[in-house]
């Protein structure tokens, strides 16, 4: 790298592995990758995540793919921090762009006093633009130098992480592990060329172009837990698998394919099995095969493939078979947006069968409660014996958090049916909740259930009796009622009472809460009311609604022909409250903390808590003509 | 159909768990036909159907099965009613979607008898690709479509078997559209054990039942069974006591004879086409067998690899070291 000529500037201390740097502490810092999405750039940024949570950091990360089969441009978002991290930051502190294009859709996003970091090989920034600093690094050209040439420019992901790993002060040791870790089940050749693209990075002088790395404060962690680090679909396959769930069936569709994946690789280990059905119909109806059978199974799609799974479904509320059911939310209708985020399936979820056929609907506020919203959706299906829903979306599916580990040992389900002898059984007790007795149990009376999709007896055969009818349905919608009464009234977050109360639920969680907290850090009188339970809602939630002056539903989904998102829909029938009204949108992104506070609090302003502070030195590569003195880069978020 | 009885499909044998057996367990009774009995059937007066749940009563009755372990199910139909008439653990599901919901059961509990009836409607028409894909699958299960080239249920519109120029309400001027030939569909798909059979002929079709049962994998048994209010007399030509023949198959039986030359192997898929492509009413027995592994082998099989792989650790174990990966 000595014959770069144009890497001229020194600055101060320039012995010592990093003396050339000087160190600043932080306590969250946003990176923004920006490239194609075959450039390895997820697989950069879950390194980052991995080493975050390993780091006792907590760390969430925010990820777009293209929907083309290969190539497009993509991005991979890192919000790292030593506190709590519930969004994925408004803007980047630091954006890496590897491409012109990159660099030309992603600059809005980068906060002033941001740091660009380039590829000088194929970006030309416009260095007039004094918001930001400029750090060029010939990325592809290095890399192909590191690499041999070879590998073409392909490693620049790993070169990048080097980089980073260098300006933010991280544990290089551990990052080479993580790396090594997950390379481990490929040629040793790719462990090795990967190291080297990783030292390259490392190793390269950013002190000639940046004046000073971070370095994050320690803050301890309170659960004094390990933590562990994966994506909200993972989290959610893990869960079920934890709930007692060994069976599942399932088709390919973005973005629920990977829950599928997992479980199918996972299941036999715990002697279950997952099958690829044919289509949609056939999958929900293995699942519901295997529940019937006496293993609470789990199937899954997006909005597509649960429109197809919808008559099942109802038989499901019909013949009273628990079953979970994942809708993982794209944008729509139709096709829609495959790889967006959306939060339009709600009603689907709730009412998406013909007649009235009662199910559950819950909805996991984060990665970590993908997992242990799973537990909860299986144990709810099998005490109430019923189809129940979990509702999650593209945000959550893809993106990686760092949560405390589980305590597996209080949280395991043995899922093995109870076949013992009955003297008598009755399916469908009209005044108790159903709970079936799995096939391969003797009935000493000599009188078996039938399972039915027509309305039926008590004992399962069919009727026509108007009276059974209303009866069976009461009975059916009744114990919905029953899990209503033990679901927890959520906490209110913020003001316990006031001017606004904000209302969300599934992934908004986050930039709600931050929303929030930056409303209330200016003086707003709001709270925020996050609800994982949708179908049935928990009760009593109307004498919160009673504490504030107005509540708004934020939701990424239409206000409808009405005028309201789908969850204020829901509210407005069942609490009769003219005060309830909503915040949506459907750009398929989501939500921005500042969206947030602009739609809800429209013509307020609000300041993030940091100013920038003065006196930074920045020096960028492309010579000593532009050295300039600028704000000091204090890489930082929203709240 | 009838693979070992113990075990889950997960390498466990939780049959009856917990349970002291010389207390929980009265002694059994042969299984009658009493004890299989359950509401009078809702068919028509002479419908065919009716003999096919006789020769099913009296196939259970003569294997003498545990009676817990019998699970019959179906789709939409009239024929797909047949739940409700055997005593036993069953099921009444949607139309045409029976096929997959019995794999679940089958590949879950291997332990279980599961049976499957339904109409020509529920399995070449709406249900036409669960067949497909449970055949090629070679799931474990009995099959037994009740074939009246008629929808008998909504009362007289064109089926997938209905042939050219048949009068329905939905082709008052005859049928235009080519059927379904089901052992045609059947062998192409890949099901394991085919057989075709004739509701006018009792003895057969408890022949073809127990057959379809001893098989290992995805037996299908196609039965001509008459819709008398609808499609009436429309399988005499194969009733020799309407004055038709009721032609069988014979198969090979390997014995060296000039005679053997002439016969059926039900092995050879291109022979079993062959007599697939003989004018109505064709012949009748089986068509094909093949010994093929099942998905519940193959899956057990990968589970039994990879329950070893992790040294046969509990369920907690093998998540605890997931997790721990994750860190």
């Amino acid at each position: 790298m000595s014959e770069r000529p144009d890497t001229a500037a020194q600055t101060a201390a320039p012995n010592g592995e990093r003396a050339d740097l000087r160190p600043e502490n932080i306590q969250d810092a946003v990176i923004r990758l920006a490239g194609n999405s075959q450039d390895g750039i997820q697989t950069a940024g879950a390194f980052l995540a991995r080493l975050a949570g390993r780091s006792e950091h907590d760390v969430m990360t925010y990820m777009t793919i293209p929907a083309t089969i290969s190539g497009g441009p993509s991005i991979f978002q890192v919000r790292i921090g030593s506190g709590e991290v519930l969004s994925a930051g408004d803007e980047a502190d630091f954006l890496v762009a590897f491409y012109q294009h990159s660099y030309q859709d992603h600059i809005g996003f980068l906060r002033e006093g941001g740091v660009l970091l380039y590829d000088s090989d194929n970006v030309e920034p416009n260095l007039d633009d004094k918001r930001f600093f400029y750090v060029g690094v010939p990325i592809t050209g290095l890399t192909v130098e590191a690499l041999g040439g070879t590998a073409k420019d392909k490693g620049k992901n790993i070169f990048v992480l080097g980089l980073i790993a260098k300006i933010f002060n991280l544990d290089a040791e551990k990052l080479k592990r993580v790396i090594t870790e997950k390379f481990s089940g490929k040629d040793q050749s790719v462990v090795n060329t990967a190291l080297m693209a990783f030292q390259a990075g490392y190793a390269y002088p950013v002190g000639n172009v940046l004046t000073k790395h971070y370095r994050f404060e320690h803050i301890p962690r309170a659960s004094g837990r390990a933590q562990i680090t994966m994506d909200g679909n993972q989290a959610l396959a893990y869960g079920l698998i934890a709930g007692g769930v060994r069976y599942g069936a399932g088709y390919p569709i973005t973005p629920w394919s990977s829950v599928m994946e997992v479980l199918r690789r996972e299941l036999p280990k715990y002697g279950g099995i997952f099958v690829q059905a044919e289509d949609e119909l056939a999958s929900v109806s293995i699942a519901l095969g295997c529940s019937y059978s006496g293993y609470l199974a789990v199937t899954g799609s997006a909005g597509p493939g649960i429109s197809l799974k919808a008559e099942a479904i109802g038989w499901a509320s019909m013949a009273e078979i628990p079953i979970i059911i994942c809708n993982i939310q794209r944008g729509g209708p139709s096709t829609g947006l495959p790889t967006n985020v959306e939060q339009s399936d709600l009603h689907q979820a709730i009412f998406g069968s013909h007649g009235d056929s009662p199910r559950v609907v819950l909805a996991p506020a984060s990665v970590e409660d993908c997992f242990y919203i799973a537990i909860e959706a299986a144990r709810i299906a099998r005490k109430y014996s019923t189809p129940v829903f979990i509702l999650s979306d593209t945000s959550l599916a893809t993106r990686i958090e760092a949560f405390d580990e589980p305590d597996l040992s209080k949280l395991m389900v043995d899922p093995k049916p109870d076949l013992t002898p009955r003297q008598t059984h009755k399916p469908y007790p009209i005044d108790q909740i159903t709970h079936h007795v799995p096939p391969g149990t003797r009935i000493l009376d000599g009188k078996y259930p039938l399972l039915a999709g027509l309305e039926h007896d008590e004992m399962g055969h069919p009727t026509g009796s108007p009276k059974l009818h209303m009866a069976m349905t009461a009975k059916r919608r009744n114990k919905l009622r029953k899990l209503a009464e033990e679901i927890p009234v959520p906490e209110i977050y913020g003001n316990q009472e006031g001017d606004t109360l904000l209302v969300g639920w599934g992934s908004t969680y986050g930039p709600i809460h931050d929303a929030v907290k930056m409303a209330r850090d200016n003086g707003e009188k709001v709270g925020a009311l996050h609800l994982r339970h949708l179908h049935p809602l928990p009760n009593g939630l109307e004498k919160i609604f009673d504490k504030f002056k107005r509540i708004v539903t934020v939701e990424m989904n239409d206000q409808g022909v009405y005028g309201f998102g789908q969850l204020a829909t829901i509210l407005r029938a069942r609490y009769c409250e003219p005060k309830i009204t909503s915040f949506t949108k459907t750009d398929g992104l989501t939500f921005r903390v500042k969206e947030i506070l602009d739609g809800v609090f429209k013509g307020k302003s609000f300041l993030a808590r940091h100013i920038p502070r003065e006196g930074a030195e920045v020096i960028h590569q492309a010579g000593a003509e532009n050295v300039k003195t600028l704000k000091e880069v204090v890489p930082q978020g929203v709240g | 159909m009838n693979e070992a009885t113990t075990g889950n499909g997960d390498g466990s044998t939780t049959v009856a768990a917990g349970v002291s057996p010389a207390l929980a367990e009265p002694p059994r009774e042969k299984l009658t036909k009493k004890a299989i009995t359950a509401d009078h059937p809702t068919w028509c007066p002479g419908c065919g159907d009716f003999a096919v749940l006789a020769a099913f009563y009296k196939v259970l009755e003569k294997r003498n099965l545990e009676h817990e372990k019998i699970v019959t199910l179906a789709g939409i139909g009239c024929s797909s009613r047949f739940p409700y008439f055997v005593n036993g653990h069953g099921a009444h599901y949607i139309h045409g979607r029976a096929v997959p919901l019995a794999s679940g059961i089958s590949l879950a509990r291997p332990d279980l008898h599961v049976f499957l009836f339904g109409g020509d409607g529920d399995g070449f028409s709406i249900g036409g690709n669960h067949l497909d894909h449970g055949a090629r699958k070679n799931i474990n299960m009995t099959y037994f479509i009740m074939d009246n080239f008629v929808y008998g249920l909504t009362k007289k519109q064109t089926s997938p078997t209905s042939p050219i120029g048949f009068k329905s309400k939905t082709d008052p001027t005859g049928a235009i559209d080519q059927p379904v030939n089901p052992m045609k569909k059947l062998i192409s798909a890949g099901a394991t054990f085919i057989a075709r059979t004739h509701a006018a002929q009792v003895p057969h079709m408890i022949q073809m039942i127990e057959r379809a049962f001893d098989h290992h994998g995805f037996s299908v048994i196609e039965c001509l069974s008459e819709c008398v209010e609808f499609y009436p007399d429309v399988f005499d030509p194969a009733n020799p006591k309407k004055g038709g023949s009721f032609e069988l198959i014979q198969e090979k039986k390997w014995d060296n004879t000039p005679e053997d030359e002439l016969r059926h192997d039900v092995t050879d898929e291109l022979a079993a086409y062959k007599l697939a492509q003989l004018p109505f009413p064709g012949v009748f027995g089986v068509f094909y067998e093949t010994d093929r592994p099942t998905k519940n082998a193959l899956e057990k099989k990968w589970i039994e690899t990879t329950r070893e792989k992790t040294g046969n650790a509990s369920d907690l174990e093998i998540l605890q070291k997931t997790f721990d990966r994750m860190k």
